[in-house]
């Protein structure tokens, strides 16, 4: 059961992880153009700063017997009102310490490879100031000790993302998708918003022991309502169907940002936040399998997007979008599903940012061209890119022996194993999506890496520099071995087990009928792909495709959605009621007070001369009021 | 030491000084003005330090029989509700002065009449929140449109002079129905009009719903709620920008605050009576305001409405009688001054270099401006309650505490965050990003003045948004107070944590 420690050593000082990266978004956001000249360094040595001092906990964590891998780090009591305990703690324990990794470490990568891409932005320094801002965010969301701490990291990666897509708003396209991004997530905030108040009235705290240990007193349909408003929130920061529309947008900030912020760790907060909060959905059956469904259909949603998009990094988001599916997926399956959601989080994470540094390479070997209609052949000039792109690329379709085979494979695995009908159709849409995933990324890597070279006469693609490329090597490393890392002999589950409880399955065997499938299908998908755009030579125009292709070039019509049920309506809304403010409300009380003062008229024809006076007799009448009936009373 | 008399007659001298001052020196009545403000603001932060969170609900109490014919009292004191709001006057004020440095040139009033105008009425406000005697407060409330009428119609143009002919007559209506109220409650009551004497009435129920009425029906125009709201969109566009600042920050919360010392203090029974309607006011003004402030195409009047929808939560935090509610409320008034009066005050810089209010004006604006566009960045996040930033601390108290008795209106009032990104963001979107639109290039960055107004502002939102504890110490008594008088407790939660006994469950 969870109990959590005093902190002490190495975690009495947690709070640094946090406070560090801040402290340097501070200094570079305020510090304007006097940080230009260093400001990159100090932006990168601040996440590699807390990824060591993580390193050293996870260390010191994984050294402790099993009981006593949870410590709370109490840092101060914040908005006290009577009864209204809201504490900022910090709780360092399995779940939080691997997010704490893959956001240092993966993020510090990143951080390293933008030093290289943005160094010819004028605003360099500023770009590492909110990027440092958002690790501080992000791991706040995942050290903080209960829901409010949490709604905070929620909402400041939030306001992180914000500023990172409309980094350069100046065009209207970014600026627009930023604002859509934030809109669209607050509409999941709400849910999450709500879930805390419920929380609040039902338990009196937001503190994870407070709730989790009180869950068993609450009745199931409180308890389902808070896992589906939190499923809410989860949907709006993952870009799960139907919150889904803004991450495709999110494309037009910095590719850094889309690898970082927008693949391997802010959309993945909704699995932390379910995962986290394991001890609910636990006892919510019906929101358990409400994540279910929303992870299927969103794995299968993001997949088919993905096979239509031209634009490389549309194509990479769709695919975020459809393995973020599998995560929630498998997180909605309880204990049998959450160390494997965690665990393709993590491997995700590191083929995922690799998949967007490679783009990033590519367009910066192609004057910032995302058509993948004009790459083709860049494997020969780009042959690093091309390598460690590569390897991201099997790790993600499941090749075997790679990172996403084990996590992947084993979330298929055990939708199946949860049986009965919901089994075998979440196992099949898991299935079905791993073939078009290995269909929709043979495309990208067809159509970027291989084939005839397609790019403009004046564009002359060349390897990116060092500060580019290592980070993408080690990336690559990750790719290929963070999956034996994890999965061999149950590791991360057993590591995991004290947070979010033991599966009663034994782990899962890499050879059983599921995989084997899994296997077929993603040999299918990747042989039609080769019959499509390896056989054949790429048109540099889109054809027009059918009315399939057209449909997920669209993103299935969420926008169109989006548009026609909300936005227009509520233009439509908003103009009704600015009319009838003006002339109805403002009209109705002119009104009244014309019929008994006559007043109304007057208004209209105020001569300024007229007006002071009109006001001093009416304060004069009510001075003489006063005295008056004071005098009768009195 | 009469503290809060010194307080409120400190406003008083430097009007006096300003109306002796020469005409021909216009300088001399700014820096009049100035210091006045700053050494109220000087005062006011010694009271605050002074109020003992621990002592008893009103202190620095003067008393002295005024009329004693009638029972009224010259009878002063301040609990930590008045303390905090004083303390949202003492800054706005110096803050207002040095951003209308400029502007004050510019009206058809002279700069010392102008000067004077707002000088006086700090004291009128500080009265309105340190009277403890009932007509003493009905006759500072009244006061008070007199300098603000003024201050409206200022720029002399036929829209200015409607709206605050609009902003007159709206208030008088109210203000003429609380006095009925007044003379009723001396009438049925015992013949005092101290604050300490009218608490407690046990008055036949009847008469004190229309009592509570008649007091309503003033704050509520004052506050403004829904539906009785129109006059605030005029006044605050065709006001002067300064004059619209301490409008919606410190004169509109005399309306909430009178909601909670009045209404609640002293009729308990019929403001649990009257509740559910106003729920469902202030519900509909969160969404109403927040709806309408998406729809309109002019900066001011959209921060009018804006400051409409969070008049909504107050009145709901208020109305919830819980501590978490009405402690969220009282912060919410502070916080509201200061992310709204920044609001206000940036757009009144813009107005001030590009000559028009009208969003489609502006465009690009963070390129050549970047610094006006960060602070205006920060204050509009402050403005959708972002987590970090002061809004957020009293928006989710209010929330959180009416969840715990309304549900319902929580959840639809909690909607409204939707709507205020919305709002935020396309006003941010619009004026400040995209290519420069025509006009805008010439935009300069804010100057040294500018940058002196505003710099408080931030610091307020940014600390309160981390650490509103010392605030919400000296709110708490107060509400405490307030809960007391309206004989109400905080719901229990329905699971008590402590109760369960640890479940050996294994998972």
């Amino acid at each position: 059961m969870l109990t959590t420690h005093a902190a002490s050593g190495v975690f009495s000082v947690t709070w640094l992880i946090i406070a560090i990266p801040l402290a340097s978004a501070a200094v570079l956001i305020l510090g304007g153009r006097r940080t230009d000249r260093w400001g990159h360094l100090l932006g990168v040595a601040a996440p590699l700063a807390s990824f060591v001092l993580g390193l050293v906990e996870f260390a010191t964590l994984v050294g402790k017997p099993e009981v006593e891998r949870s410590i709370d780090n109490h840092v101060f009591g914040w908005t006290i009102v009577e009864g209204f305990h809201a504490d900022i703690g910090l709780q360092v324990d399995a779940l939080s310490i691997s997010f704490v990794l893959l956001i240092t470490g993966v993020g510090s990568l990143i951080h390293i490879y933008s030093i290289g891409y943005m160094a010819h932005d004028p605003k360099r320094r500023l770009f590492f100031g909110y990027f440092n801002l958002f690790v501080a965010a992000m791991l706040l969301l995942v050290l903080g000790d209960n829901y409010l701490a949490l709604y905070i990291g929620w909402e400041g990666v939030g306001l992180a993302s914000y500023l990172l897509i409309g980094f350069w708003s100046y065009k209207p396209s970014a600026a627009t998708a930023a604002k859509k991004a934030f809109v669209v997530n607050r509409v999941g905030d709400f849910g999450l918003s709500v879930a805390i108040m419920v929380m609040f009235a039902t338990f009196g705290t937001f503190s994870f022991t407070g709730v989790f240990s009180a869950v068993h007193g609450a009745d199931p349909a409180t308890l389902n309502a808070i896992g589906l408003l939190l499923l809410l929130g989860a949907c709006g920061k993952s870009a799960q169907v139907p919150l889904q529309s803004w991450l495709l947008d999110a494309m037009e900030g910095p590719t850094p940002v889309s690898a970082l912020i927008h693949a391997a760790t802010m959309v993945t907060a909704g699995v932390y936040l379910v995962a986290r909060s394991a001890p609910i959905f636990d006892l919510a059956p019906t929101a358990q399998l409400a994540v279910t469904v929303v992870g299927a259909v969103t794995l299968l949603f993001g997949a088919i997007i993905g096979c239509a998009k031209d634009d490389i990094k549309k194509a990479l988001a769709a695919s975020t979008m459809s393995q973020i599916g599998y995560m929630i997926l498998a997180v909605g399956l309880g204990p049998a599903g959450y160390a494997f959601g965690i665990a393709h989080l993590l491997t995700h994470g590191f083929f995922k940012a690799g998949l967007f540094l490679g783009a990033g390479s590519v367009m910066h070997a192609t004057k910032d061209e995302v058509d993948m209609r004009r790459f083709g052949g860049l494997a020969k000039p780009m042959p690093l890119t091309f390598a460690t792109f590569g390897l991201a690329y099997l790790a993600i379709i499941g090749f075997p022996g790679l990172s996403g085979w084990f996590t992947k494979d084993a979330i298929i695995d055990a939708a199946y194993h949860k049986g009965g009908t919901s089994g075998f159709v979440l196992g099949s849409a898991a299935l079905i999506g791993a073939g078009i995933t290995a269909f929709y990324m043979s495309r990208v890597v067809f159509m970027t890496f291989l084939g005839r070279p397609r790019w403009e006469a004046d564009v002359h693609p060349h390897e990116s520099p060092k500060v580019m490329t290592w980070p993408m090597i080690l990336l690559a490393v990750g790719s290929i071995g963070a999956g034996y890392v994890l999965m061999l002999g149950g590791r991360f589950a057993n590591f995991l087990a004290p947070v979010v409880g033991h599966s009663e399955e034994p782990s899962v065997q890499p050879a059983s009928t599921a995989g084997l499938v899994t296997l077929a299908a993603m040999v299918v998908g990747v042989g039609i792909a080769a019959l499509m755009y390896l056989r054949r030579p790429v048109p540099a125009v889109a054809p027009a495709g059918s009315f399939a292709t057209v449909a997920a070039r669209r993103d299935l019509y969420g926008d169109a959605f989006n548009e026609s049920v909300f936005m227009r309506p509520g233009q439509y809304l908003t103009r009704l009621l600015v009319f009838f403010d003006n002339r109805v409300v403002d009209g109705a009380v002119n009104g009244i007070a014309a019929f008994f003062g006559g007043f109304s008229g007057r208004l209209r024809y105020v001569q300024t001369g007229f007006v002071r006076s009109y006001a001093l007799s009416m304060l004069g009448g009510v001075a003489i009021l006063v005295a008056a009936l004071l005098m009768v009373r009195g | 030491m009469p503290w809060l008399t010194v307080l409120g007659v400190i406003p008083l001298v430097g009007t006096a000084v300003i109306a002796a001052l020469p005409r021909e020196r216009p300088v001399w009545a700014k820096w009049t003005a100035l210091a006045t403000t700053v050494v109220v603001l000087a005062l006011t932060c010694v009271i605050a330090a002074r109020f003992d969170v621990h002592g008893p609900r009103f202190q620095f109490t003067e008393d002295v029989s005024w009329i004693p014919a009638f029972g009224i009292h010259y009878a002063l004191g301040v609990d930590g509700v008045a303390v905090v709001l004083l303390l949202l006057t003492a800054v706005l004020w110096p803050v207002v002065i040095l951003a209308s440095w400029h502007e004050c040139e510019q009206t058809r009033r002279s700069v010392k009449t102008y000067l004077g105008l707002f000088v006086s009425m700090e004291t009128v406000l500080i009265g309105t929140f340190v009277s403890t005697d009932l007509f003493l407060f009905y006759a500072l409330f009244e006061t008070m449109l007199i300098p603000m009428y003024f201050i409206i119609g200022s720029s002399g143009t036929p829209r200015a002079s409607y709206a605050a002919m609009k902003f007159l007559l709206y208030s008088l209506a109210g203000g003429l129905l609380m006095l009925a109220a007044v003379i009723a409650l001396y009438v049925v009551g015992p013949k005092s009009f101290l604050y300490s004497d009218l608490q407690n009435l046990h008055l036949p129920t009847a008469d004190a719903r229309w009592l509570f009425l008649g007091f309503f029906a003033a704050f509520a125009v004052k506050a403004p709620l829904w539906p009785l709201h129109t006059w605030l969109p005029d006044a605050v566009a065709e006001g002067p920008v300064g004059g619209s600042v301490l409008l919606v920050g410190v004169l509109d919360k005399v309306g909430t605050f009178g909601f909670l010392r009045y209404c609640l203090g002293l009729f308990p029974e019929a403001a649990h009576w009257f509740t559910p309607v106003v729920l469902v006011l202030a519900v509909i003004a969160v969404l109403y305001g927040a709806l309408q402030a998406i729809g309109q195409r002019d900066l001011l009047r959209l921060m009018a409405y804006v400051s409409v929808s969070h008049f909504g939560l107050i009145t709901l935090g208020v109305f919830a009688f819980t501590s978490q509610g009405q402690a969220g409320a009282t912060l919410y008034m502070v916080n509201h001054g200061f992310s709204t009066g920044a609001l206000l005050l940036i757009i009144g810089f813009l107005i001030a270099r590009r000559g028009t209010r009208g969003i489609h004006d502006f465009g690009g604006v963070q390129q050549v401006a970047p610094i006006l566009a960060g602070v205006f960045l920060l204050a509009s996040l402050s403005g959708l309650a972002l987590p970090g930033l002061n809004t957020f601390v009293s928006e989710f108290l209010v929330l959180v505490g009416t969840f715990t008795r309304y549900e319902v209106a929580a959840g639809f009032a909690t909607a409204g965050i939707i709507l205020a990104s919305i709002y935020m963001l396309v006003m941010y979107q619009r004026t400040m990003t995209g290519p420069v639109r025509p006009h805008v290039e010439h935009v300069r960055d804010l100057s040294l003045r500018e940058r002196v107004v505003i710099a408080p502002m931030v610091a307020v939102i940014v600390a309160l948004g981390f650490y509103p504890g010392p605030i919400l110490d000296i709110i708490k008594p107060g509400v405490a107070a307030t809960l007391q008088q309206t004989h109400d407790t905080d719901p229990q939660p329905a699971v008590q944590p402590a109760a369960v006994a640890p479940s050996g469950g294994s998972s």
